[in-house]
């Protein structure tokens, strides 16, 4: 018997060797993947994962686990499984080239031709 | 708290990187030295892999058994006010755990894995959790020193290569802070009160300096092992470094007190800026590690026992149409 000193551990009457059956696949339950949004008006973060064996108990223990010690307005969880992600080893497809100035704020430059405008009709 | 995986730095290791493709190894090596991280689904070396569920996963295991002295404390601990911290504190401890084993799935152990590997003693755990918590005094030690001794190994660690660690170790980094002001505060009061305090305060850090010095394990000898390991941005101080990192924070802190630390070689050495000591009892902590120590089997059969008895619990709610996918980071 373990004799400790925390006597609540001893009435416990734990034997020393109490082997017990190893645990199985599936014994912790699938995982959620867990959102948190820090207040109204955020973006959804993601900030890890719980197990849990449905969304309700997803939900309660991303709440202990993540909106335990900071603030929180909401949170998402989605299994695992549900989520498709992109291969980072594809990442090259989200390059972008120096012909595509087009479509960035910065492709547009309309000073030189107004000034060029002003000149010619101040005369 | 608690990150100090005991790695044996001085295994032979020349066959770390053997079998691996040496193309695939140079790009993975690049990317560590550009600062950037890994994630879970890239291409890694079988050791990199090995090397870090070992360290993640008894990190994991640390939080979860250090919870055991210190929660033996939440009832006795005096005053409402530190109940309740403690309990925050504890709290906090299993939630580090949570994150740690999470980190640790995404290379590929399970959860159930992990757990066995712990309740069946194959896996180790940070060595001064086999110590026990005597007085109201340990507890307030353990929660000042041992989490200042995690929190620097942590903070090395949240700067290493593989991503989903560092977003864990980072979180916990946070609380932690809540875990040294709380214990600081303790230590303080005792070591302010009454002769009786003062006392006890003293006791408990004596006991407790032998395991601290043991915290961060023995001086790593130099080895390929190491080295690779260290080019990897898995271990990122040697156990030496941590340990002066250690002593310089917080040796002063305690002299501040006008306690007495149990080694009358400790000081400063002007000249080189390290401190000088009286080299720990490595074998003393081989014996505790390996199930030597006074709480050893307690610890693993309490741990045993709470699996056990929840397990009813976790099998009514368990539905077969359940399936198991890796997490995503
Ligand atoms: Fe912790
Ligand atoms: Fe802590």
């Amino acid at each position: 018997m373990i004799k400790s000193l925390d006597p609540r551990v001893t009435r416990e009457n734990i034997e020393e060797n109490n082997l017990i059956a190893p645990l199985t696949p599936m014994d912790n339950w699938e995982t959620y993947e867990v959102f948190h949004q820090k207040k109204r008006g955020d973006q959804h973060m993601h900030v890890g994962i719980v197990h849990a064996p449905n969304p309700e108990m997803a939900l309660l223990f991303g709440k202990e686990q993540y909106g335990r010690r900071s603030i929180t307005a909401n949170i998402w969880v989605v299994k695992t499984a549900n989520v498709f992600a992109s291969e980072y080893d594809d990442a090259d497809m989200f390059e972008t080239t120096p012909e595509k100035q087009y479509r960035e704020a910065g492709g547009y430059k309309v000073m030189d031709k107004i000034n060029k405008y002003k000149k010619a009709n101040k005369a | 708290m608690y990150g100090n995986a005991y790695i044996d730095p001085n295994e032979k290791a020349n066959a770390m990187i053997a079998g691996e493709d040496p193309i695939k190894l140079a790009e993975f090596e690049a990317r560590i030295a550009r600062g950037e991280k890994i994630e879970p689904k890239d291409w890694m070396p079988k050791e990199y892999r090995k090397q870090l569920i070992r360290m993640i996963e008894q990190h994991g295991h640390s939080e979860i058994i250090g919870a055991l002295p210190e929660g033996t404390w939440i009832t006795r601990a005096p005053g409402f006010k530190r109940k309740m911290a403690l309990m925050a504190k504890v709290q906090d401890e299993v939630g580090h755990a949570q994150l740690l084993y999470s980190a640790a799935e995404t290379l590929g152990k399970s959860r159930e894995d992990m757990t066995n590997d712990l309740i069946t003693g194959k896996s180790k755990y940070s060595n001064v959790f086999n110590y026990p918590a005597f007085t109201w005094a340990d507890a307030c030690i353990i929660a000042w020193l041992i989490d200042a001794g995690a929190i620097i190994n942590q903070v090395a660690n949240a700067k290493g290569s593989y991503g989903p660690y560092c977003r864990a170790l980072d979180r916990i980094c946070t609380e932690e802070s809540f875990h040294l002001k709380y214990g600081h505060d303790n230590v303080v009061t005792l070591a302010t009160g009454t002769p009786i305090q003062r006392q006890m305060v003293q006791e408990a850090l004596t006991r407790w300096w032998p395991p601290i010095m043991h915290f961060f394990g023995p001086s790593d000898k130099i080895s390929q092992h190491s080295e690779i390991l260290m080019r990897w941005k898995v271990k990122m101080a040697s156990n030496d470094d941590m340990r002066q990192q250690f002593l310089n924070m917080y040796v002063p802190k305690i002299w501040d007190l006008g306690l007495v630390l149990p080694d009358p070689k400790l000081k400063l050495n002007e000249e080189t800026k390290k401190w000088e000591y009286t080299e720990p009892d490595w074998d003393e902590f081989k014996r505790v590690i390996n199930g030597g120590g006074p709480c050893n089997a307690e610890r693993l059969a309490v741990r045993r026992m709470a699996e056990e008895r929840g397990r009813w619990v976790r099998k009514a709610l368990y539905n077969a149409t359940e399936k198991y996918v890796t997490p995503l980071a």
